[in-house]
């Protein structure tokens, strides 16, 4: 039988298995690099957040856990990041 | 059981799509593109076939330095579209064709597994200095190839250093790049520290940490606003060859006390390794950091101001 933990992680999990899905149609399906961009960012932050939290709850120590938040703040960071200069680069692009 | 099974197969069709779409795509950005999808997911599938050591080394030489080299190259060549020869795929049949040959040939001919070699690894690991059997046989059991590959890249960089000066940093990508440039430029180096450390017990080693740190070289220049003190010439010189030198050094000490070449005194063994790796992290970071910024960097690397000032 499963355990709570486990219950939750496995709900977790089907929530990052969902914003993946829908962010990589968004992705694809989307017109232009705006949309994309909001699409994508989403995917890093919210479908990769949630794939995180379910993964950390079943991990045997502590420390694995706060090792793979440590990368999901590392990655919030990169993908804001990113997201801003793909968007300014396609602004600037669009001027010219 | 299945479940492997379905993850390997999935993985399997997948990185023949990436390497068909990084040899077919229409654009030679797309292509660019599938090739650094076709290096991510190799480090993926070294990792499904247990080479955590092969997997970190393929992350970031393979997908990150050898992409953002490729994205580099890319904004001087223009983006033509390309179509692909009728012929293309008679070669690729023929050249699949000979690869399925020359597999069956060699597993037929050589046996596979005779004499299992992680056998004799393990069975004389305690002599090696280190406990991390990759590490053990590439510094220690067969430090002679390692030895040769580092002066191999010494001479590449030699032939890069004397092409042309280092492209010019583009332009400067705003305050919240430079943020995240001061963020990840302590964690990058911190991480190289540790990739060299663990190499000894754990994967890691001198070639992924030196090429961590040189992650940071492109992070640097790519955000084009964080300035690093110039590099003088005798500074890079000293800090390419300091890696192949230390190894020479070390590995040809045991001649005086009448050992043969590369022969560590067993109690120093491990010291030597961690001497030997260090220098080499550091030779490997100047070099590909050279690969990648495709010469000698100017004064005042990597953001040029004053020519800045006068464009501007």
């Amino acid at each position: 039988m499963f355990s709570a933990a486990e219950w939750v992680s496995s709900l977790l999990l089907a929530g990052a298995v969902m914003v993946f899905a829908a962010g990589t149609l968004a992705l694809l399906r989307l017109p232009d690099p705006f949309c994309r961009l909001h699409a994508l960012t989403k995917i890093d932050n919210l479908g990769f957040g949630l794939l995180v939290a379910g993964l950390a709850l079943i991990q045997p120590g502590w420390i694995d856990a706060l090792k793979m938040l440590a990368i999901w703040a590392l990655v919030l960071c990169s993908s804001a990041t990113n997201g801003y200069l793909i968007a300014r680069h396609s602004v600037t692009e669009s001027r010219q | 059981m299945i479940f492997w099974w379905m993850v390997d197969l999935i993985l399997c069709g997948l990185m023949v799509t990436l390497a068909a779409g990084s040899l077919f795509a229409t654009t030679l950005r797309r292509r660019v593109i599938f090739f650094i999808a076709f290096g991510l997911l190799t480090a993926i599938v070294w990792a499904r076939l247990q080479a955590p050591d092969l997997a970190l080394a393929e992350a970031a030489i393979g997908a990150g330095l050898t992409g953002a080299l490729l994205l580099t190259a890319l904004t001087t060549e223009p983006d033509a579209t390309l179509r692909p020869r009728r012929s293309g795929w008679l070669y690729l049949s023929a050249a699949a064709l000979l690869a399925t040959g020359l597999i069956a040939a060699l597993t037929t001919l050589v046996p596979v597994g005779h004499g299992d070699p992680a056998l004799a690894v393990s069975a004389r690991l305690q002599e090696s200095g280190v406990s991390h059997p990759v590490t053990a046989v590439l510094l220690n059991f067969r430090a002679w190839d390692t030895l040769l590959e580092l002066a191999v890249l010494l001479c590449a960089s030699i032939g890069i250093l004397n092409l042309a000066p280092a492209r010019q940093a583009p332009r400067h990508a705003g305050t919240l790049a430079d943020t995240l440039t001061r963020l990840l430029l302590p964690l990058l180096i911190l991480t190289a520290g540790y990739l060299l450390w663990n190499g000894a017990f754990a994967p890691g080693g001198a070639f992924q940490a030196g090429a961590v740190l040189a992650a940071a070289t492109v992070v640097l220049h790519l955000g084009g606003g964080v300035r690093l003190p110039a590099i003088g010439l005798a500074q890079l010189r000293v800090l390419l060859a300091l890696g192949l030198v230390l190894f020479l050094a070390v590995g040809l000490m045991p001649l005086l006390s009448g050992q043969s070449l590369l022969q560590y005194p067993g109690s120093w063994a491990g010291s030597l390794i961690l001497l030997i790796e260090t220098g080499a992290t550091l030779s490997i970071a100047t070099m590909l950091s050279l690969v990648y910024l495709g010469g000698h960097p100017p004064q005042g690397w990597p953001v040029n101001t004053d020519q800045q000032a006068q464009e501007a």
